[in-house]
C-alpha cells in the first residue's frame, strides 16, 4: 500500500525542474510529506528514495540529521514549539514551557491523548523582541504568560484543558 | 535621533510587503538603473569600493567575496541566501524579509547580476512560516511584473530564485553546511579549501550571503558608494587591511531591556547607546550585568565594557569573538551567571552537528558539567576543564571543520574569565565539600564459566 498519494507525488515533481540533481529534492520532499501526514514514516521514505533516484538510506540518512521530521508517530494537530534559548529564557520561557506542559498533562516532545496537540521547546525562534514566544503551527504567539498559554492549551485541546496523560511516549 | 533608518525605511507603511508599496517608495530604481548603466564587472568594484561587509557574522568584505568567483567558467554560478537565521538573540532578517520582501528580492537580483549567478536559492529556515509566505508572494509578483525570469526589466539578464526550506538545525547557517542542506544531504559543513567560490553547491561556483547583507547592496545601488561610507567607522588608517565598519546596520536588541526590538543604527554606536537611547534602559529600574554583544556565540561583555563600539573591531579589543550578528541580549543583575552558561551550554550541545569529535564531545561535556553546578555537585575543578574545553574546539584552535565550536567555546571562557569568582562562590556554596557526587553503577552480572 503506497503512503504517497497522487497529490503528493505532483508536489514532489513539481520541485525536480528547479535543482540540477534529484537529491536536492530531499528535504522539499520530506516537507511535503510532512505537511500532509504530521510525520514521515519508513515507507514514505522508501517512496521517496525511487522518485529522487536514491537508496532509501540516503534519504533516511538526510530525514534523520533534522530533528524536524517524526518518524515513529504524527505529531498533534497543533504542534507548539516553545523557545528556551537565552532571550526567552532571561524573560521566564522555560517556566512558561513547564506550565504549558503541565496544563496539558504531558512532557516537552509528547502529544495529548486526543492527538489535538504536540508541544516541543524549540532553540531561537527569532522572535526574540516577543520573548517568551511559542511559534504553534504558522501562529507566532508572543509575550507568553503562564495564564496565555493555559488559555491556548484549553483553546487547542478539545474539552478542558488537562486531558489526560500521554500517548504512548513512555 | 538625527540618523533616518533606511533598511528599516519601508516596514510601518501599510502592507509594506506589496510590490505596489515598495515601487511607490522608489523601489527597484536602482536595480534598473545598474541594469542599464553598469557591467557586472563594474557592479562589483562598486560593491567592493563600498567595503561592505557580510552581515552574517564573519563580516567578510561582500565585493571580495564576489571577486573570488573564477572568471571565464563555462557555469552555471549559483547563488544561496542564508536566510537561516538561528543565533540566539538575532532576529532582523525576520523583520526584513515578513515587512519588506523586495528590498531583499532587488539586493538577490543585483547579487546575482553582479556575480553572473542565474539561479539563487534562499535557504530560510522553517521557524520562519510568514516570511516563507510573503517571499513566495513577493517572487510571484516579481515574475509577474517582469523583475524575474528571463530578460529582467528589458536587460538582457535573467533569473530564477527558488524558496528553499530547511528543517531547525543552527548548523545550516554554516555556509558550507548550508550548501550540503541544499543538495539534500546532511548538513555537515564542508573542508575548505575548496572555497564555495571554487566549489560549492552542485559542484558549481557559489556565493552565499546574508539577507541583510543584500540589502545593504539593494541601498548601495540605489543611494551610492558615498552615502554608504557617510555612514559607520572608517578604516583604520595604520592597518591598510582593515575595510571598516561603514553602513547602516540593524541591531536587534532583546532580553532586560524596557523596549527590546530591531534598531536600525550607524555601525560603531556603543552598546550603553544602544541600550539606554534605543532599548529604553534596563527593565525594573534594575541594573546590567552584563550583555551578549552579537548572539550568544559571541561571548559576553560585563557592565564596565558596555561602553566598547558595536563595529566589526569593537567587541574583540574586549575579549569577545567579533561583532557576530549584532544582537544583544542584555542580563540585568538578578541572572545568574550559572544559569547563563548552562542555557548557552545546552544549545550548542544541541545543535553541535556531530561531524568533528572535539565539537560533539565537547560541547556535551560542558553541558553536562554545567547540568552538575547547577544542581550543586560542581567541583571548583571544572572550571578550568570548562576553561580547557574553551580553549580547545573551534576553528581557533584548528580542531575542527566550522566556527560552531568556537561560537560554543566563546561563552564559555568569557563567562568563566569575566565572572569566575560567582561561578566559584556558587560552587562553594552549594557543594561545600567540594566532592563529586557520582551515580552508584550496577555490578556487572556474572557470567557462569564452563
Amino acid at each position: 500500500m503506497a503512503v504517497l498519494t497522487e497529490d503528493m507525488i505532483a508536489a514532489i515533481k513539481d520541485y525536480f525542474p528547479r535543482y540540477p540533481t534529484r537529491q536536492a529534492v530531499t528535504l522539499p520532499a520530506l516537507h511535503i510529506v510532512n505537511e500532509r501526514l504530521r510525520y514521515v514514516p519508513l515507507e514514505a521514505v522508501v517512496e521517496i528514495a525511487q522518485l529522487l533516484e536514491l537508496a532509501p538510506a540516503q534519504v533516511q540518512d538526510t530525514l534523520s540529521f533534522y530533528g524536524y521530521f517524526k518518524q515513529d508517530k504524527p505529531h498533534g494537530e497543533t504542534r507548539a514549539w516553545v523557545c528556551r534559548s537565552i532571550a526567552c529564557a532571561l524573560r521566564d520561557g522555560e517556566q512558561v514551557l513547564e506550565h504549558m506542559c503541565h496544563a496539558a498533562g504531558i512532557h516537552p516532545g509528547e502529544t495529548t491523548r486526543d492527538n489535538k496537540l504536540t508541544i516541543e521547546f524549540a532553540e531561537c525562534l527569532g522572535a526574540c523582541e516577543y520573548a517568551p514566544c511559542m511559534l504553534a503551527g504558522d501562529v507566532l504567539h508572543k509575550n507568553l504568560t503562564n495564564e496565555s498559554a493555559e488559555a491556548f492549551v484549553k483553546q487547542t485541546c478539545s474539552g478542558h484543558g488537562g486531558n489526560g496523560q500521554a500517548g504512548s511516549t513512555h | 535621533m538625527p540618523f533616518e533608518p533606511v533598511l528599516l525605511a519601508n516596514i510601518n507603511k501599510p502592507e509594506s510587503y506589496t510590490l505596489r508599496v515598495y515601487e511607490a517608495g522608489g523601489g527597484y530604481q536602482g536595480l534598473r538603473k545598474v541594469l542599464k548603466e553598469k557591467t557586472p564587472a563594474e557592479f562589483i568594484e562598486l560593491v567592493k569600493s563600498s567595503n561592505l561587509r557580510g552581515r552574517g557574522g564573519a563580516g567578510f568584505p561582500t565585493g571580495l567575496k564576489w571577486s573570488f568567483l573564477p572568471k571565464d567558467h563555462p557555469g552555471p554560478v549559483y547563488m544561496c541566501i542564508n536566510a537561516d537565521e538561528s543565533e540566539p538573540g538575532t532576529f532582523n532578517n525576520r523583520i526584513l524579509m515578513e515587512l519588506d520582501p523586495h528590498q531583499v528580492i532587488e539586493g538577490i537580483i543585483l547579487s546575482c547580476y553582479a556575480t553572473k549567478a542565474v539561479t539563487a536559492y534562499l535557504y530560510i529556515r522553517v521557524e520562519y512560516p510568514t516570511c516563507y509566505q510573503r517571499l513566495q508572494q513577493a517572487i510571484d509578483e516579481c515574475y509577474a511584473a517582469g523583475l524575474l525570469g528571463k530578460n529582467i526589466a528589458g536587460s538582457d539578464f535573467s533569473l530564477d530564485i527558488y524558496l528553499h526550506r530547511g528543517a531547525a538545525a543552527y548548523i545550516c547557517g554554516e555556509e558550507t553546511g548550508l550548501i550540503e542542506s541544499l543538495e539534500g544531504k546532511r548538513a555537515w559543513p564542508r573542508i575548505k579549501p575548496p572555497f564555495p567560490a571554487v566549489e560549492g553547491v552542485f559542484r558549481k561556483p557559489t556565493v552565499v550571503n546574508n539577507i541583510e547583507t543584500v540589502c545593504c547592496v539593494t541601498q548601495i545601488a540605489a543611494r551610492g558608494v558615498e552615502w554608504f561610507k557617510s555612514i559607520g567607522v572608517p578604516s583604520d588608517p595604520n592597518n591598510p587591511r582593515d575595510p571598516g565598519s561603514y553602513g547602516p546596520k540593524l541591531y536587534c536588541l532583546s532580553g532586560h531591556v524596557n523596549k527590546p526590538g530591531c534598531y536600525e543604527a550607524p555601525l560603531g554606536i556603543t552598546c550603553r547607546q544602544l541600550i539606554d537611547e534605543y532599548g529604553g534602559g534596563i527593565w525594573k529600574g534594575r541594573k546590567a550585568k552584563a550583555a551578549i554583544p552579537g548572539g550568544i556565540s559571541m561571548g559576553l561583555f560585563t557592565a564596565a565594557e558596555f561602553d566598547t563600539p558595536l563595529d566589526f573591531a569593537g567587541p574583540g579589543k574586549v575579549g569577545c569573538l567579533g561583532l557576530g550578528t549584532a544582537a544583544v541580549v542584555v542580563l540585568d543583575e538578578t541572572v545568574s551567571m550559572v544559569d547563563f552558561l548552562h542555557n548557552s551550554c545546552r544549545f550548542f550541545a544541541h545543535e553541535s552537528c556531530g561531524q568533528c569529535t572535539p565539537c560533539r564531545e565537547g560541547t556535551h561535556w560542558s553541558l553536562t558539567m554545567l547540568e552538575r553546578i547547577k544542581a550543586g555537585k560542581g567541583r571548583l575543578k571544572d572550571l578550568d576543564l570548562l576553561l580547557e574545553i574553551g580553549d580547545t574546539i573551534g576553528i581557533i584552535p584548528g580542531t575542527t571543520i566550522c566556527g560552531l565550536s568556537d561560537g560554543a567555546a566563546w561563552p564559555i571562557k568569557n563567562a568563566i574569565r569575566k565572572f569566575r569568582p560567582e561561578f566559584e562562590e556558587y560552587i562553594k556554596r552549594t557543594n561545600p565539600t567540594g566532592y563529586m557526587v557520582t551515580e552508584a553503577v550496577n555490578a556487572l552480572p556474572v557470567v557462569a564459566l564452563h
